[in-house]
């Protein structure tokens, strides 16, 4: 057992960001452990970019179709067995982490989801996680061949190191899924994901309508970031739920993350406290989320994001 | 239609978390500890399909004596069965637990099988896929609409910026995403009608299984902290508001280098 394997999700001919970043800690881990950095993906158009980030092969399995649990494990047990990887990682996308369990049931691996640091020691993978939504950090051994993380958005960054495409190994898949994809659907048209997001803005109760929160979306898309929300706002049917953050929404971790009119509730906290760089603009000087918050603006949202939104424009322009 | 509904048991949201005295797992005293919020979705579910077709719902946890209060608490608002295996779950990882949840469905009635999209504490997100690979199931992950049709689900399955339909054949696992309904609290019939329903209890040893797959395998918690406290940074007033966004631009700029 040697090397590690990355699961490489692509998007229109390009290697998706989680991917990228699993792929760049791969490679230190591959350094640590000895072996090749290789990858699956299921289009082989990537090699090239897949070999800029530092990976050896490519395993592509150009007949699997559009991402399904029950094929797409098929194929990564078929390149564990080929390849024999001592670690697994996958970026913690939505399928990074449905793909993660199953696969790691029919290896009986071991799994560290949502990791923030990953090392190899002793012989062992050793991942940092935050756990009670971020309240805690868990330090966990995974002992089992191969060892298997889901890494955190925004966690690892993603380094290019590589040069050459990398070489690519076609695999046929015949695993059928029970599972059949009958549609997907883009709700907001071109809305970007908090999940992803270098920059998330979020509106909390302190809009005090719906209709404001055009507001926070203006700031956000003179940042080029993303809408978040906390779930007062959610509840109230103010911005559909997709955009929460929070314990029971999204965890995130953007470079910067803007509240507004956001209280700073305990659950609220436990979705961006491990953001890298936190603003906060409330009214209320003594509101629980000015303890995470970097820069604290105590004063009234009506004025200041407009203002804010302006500014951010015209430093734009120069 | 029976459906088994797993459900963890895990420290209030609002717990203020302290380290136990071995430095890995979380201090329980004084910790209230509740029914995983993403459970209560997929326990709802479960009760509505109840209701429109008949059938039982189980609801299955794997954990210490304290689960069967969680237990309890799910037969008030609408579970018929209940089914705890005493172990002490938090020496096991997501597969153990997985493989002791599957090796009891087995013996339960079902036609779909519901779990929370990630419990609450753990965070893991990993216990229903696995189930739903050691029972081969085909699965849908982070749910936030179901449909049930003659031998099969369509569900709704939420990922980055949009939505997937998909169709299985039943028996399914389902993983519930908040959204998907809106949770009952119990009622006092409920609660009085509870209490005559007896909890079963296996342990892991009747189910066919080895502590030694089950517990300190695979994924071992090495030490557990608390993050550095943050001390808060800068407080500006904001009450000239073009100077509070100019200052706002060059923390951005200058620190967050996001400019
Ligand atoms: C099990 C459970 C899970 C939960 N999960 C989540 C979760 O995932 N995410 C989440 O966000 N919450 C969650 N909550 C809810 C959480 O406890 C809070 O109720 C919620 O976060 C409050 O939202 P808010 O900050 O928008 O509203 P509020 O707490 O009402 O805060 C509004 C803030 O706006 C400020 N404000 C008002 N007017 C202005 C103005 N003109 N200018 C500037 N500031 C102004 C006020 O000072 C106040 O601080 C959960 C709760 C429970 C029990
Ligand atoms: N000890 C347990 N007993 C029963 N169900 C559990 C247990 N642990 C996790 N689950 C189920 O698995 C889901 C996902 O948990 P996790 O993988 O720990 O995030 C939870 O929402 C529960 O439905």
């Amino acid at each position: 057992m040697a090397g590690v394997l990355v699961f490489v999700e692509t998007k229109d001919g390009k290697i998706k960001k989680v991917s990228r970043e699993a792929l760049s800690i791969g490679r230190k881990l591959a350094e640590a452990a000895g072996g090749d950095l290789i990858g699956f993906a299921s289009d082989r158009a990537v090699a090239e970019d897949a070999g800029r980030c530092g990976a050896k092969k490519l395993y592509v399995a150009a007949n699997i179709g559009p991402y399904l649990p029950e094929t797409y494990a098929a194929a990564m047990k078929q390149v564990v067995g080929d390849a024999q990887p001592s670690i697994v990682l996958l970026g913690g996308s939505s399928n990074g982490r449905d793909l993660a369990p199953r696969l790691a049931a029919k290896l009986d691996a071991g799994v560290a989801s949502d990791v923030d640091r990953l090392e190899w020691t002793g012989g062992k993978l050793r991942a940092r996680r935050p756990v009670y939504s971020g309240k805690a950090f868990a330090t966990v051994e995974v002992s089992s061949a191969p060892a298997m993380a889901t890494t955190r958005p925004n966690a690892f960054p993603a380094e290019e190191a590589g040069s050459g495409a990398a070489e690519v190994m076609e695999i046929i898949i015949e695993a059928q899924s029970k599972a059949k994809l009958l549609d997907t659907k883009v709700p907001e048209a071109g809305e970007l994901s908090i999940a992803e997001a270098d920059i998330i803005v979020s509106g909390g109760r302190g809009l005090k309508e719906a209709a404001n929160f055009s507001l926070i979306r203006d700031l956000a898309h003179a940042l080029g970031g993303a809408v978040g929300a906390s779930r007062a706002t959610v509840d109230a049917g103010w911005i559909d739920h997709q955009h929460q953050v929070g314990q029971t929404g999204r965890v995130v971790s953007p470079n910067l993350y803007i509240a507004a009119g956001v209280s700073g509730a305990i659950q609220h906290l436990a979705g961006m406290s491990s953001s890298k760089h936190i603003v906060a603009i409330n009214k209320d000087p003594e509101a629980p989320i000015f303890r995470v918050a970097d820069l604290g603006v105590v004063g009234d949202l009506f004025q200041i994001v407009p203002a804010l939104t302006e500014e951010v424009k015209r430093a734009k322009a120069h | 239609m029976n459906s088994v509904v797993c459900i963890a048991q895990v420290p209030d949201t609002e717990s203020r978390i302290k380290i136990a005295a071995d430095g890995r797992r979380i201090d329980e005293t004084g910790i209230k500890f509740i029914v995983s919020p993403y459970d209560e979705f997929a326990l709802e579910e479960a009760i509505r399909l109840k209701e429109k077709q008949t059938g039982d719902v189980t609801v299955v946890a794997f954990g210490p004596d304290r689960v069967q209060q969680a237990l309890r608490e799910c037969l008030a608002r609408g579970a018929t069965k209940a089914l705890h295996i005493k172990g002490d779950a938090g020496d096991a990882d997501a597969l153990g637990i997985a493989k002791v949840l599957a090796a009891a469905i087995k013996t339960l009635p079902h036609d779909v099988v519901f779990f929370g999209k990630q419990g609450v504490g753990t965070d893991n997100s990993l216990v229903g896929p696995m189930v739903a690979e050691l029972l081969d199931y085909a699965q849908v992950n982070v749910v936030t609409h179901v449909e049930f049709g003659e031998g099969k689900v369509t569900a709704h399955r939420e990922i980055e910026g949009a939505e997937e339909t998909i169709e299985c054949p039943l028996p399914a696992v389902i993983t519930a995403q908040k959204g998907l309904n809106e949770p009952r609290y119990a009622s006092l019939k409920g609660i009085m009608a509870a209490k005559k329903i007896t909890i079963d209890s296996k342990t892991v040893a009747d189910l066919g299984l080895q502590d030694a797959d089950i517990f300190n395998q695979r994924v071992t918690v090495i030490s557990l902290e608390l993050p550095p406290e943050k001390s808060g940074g800068r407080k500006i007033d904001g009450a000239d508001a073009a100077a509070a966004a100019r200052e706002i631009v060059k923390y951005i700029r200058e620190e967050a280098k996001a400019l």
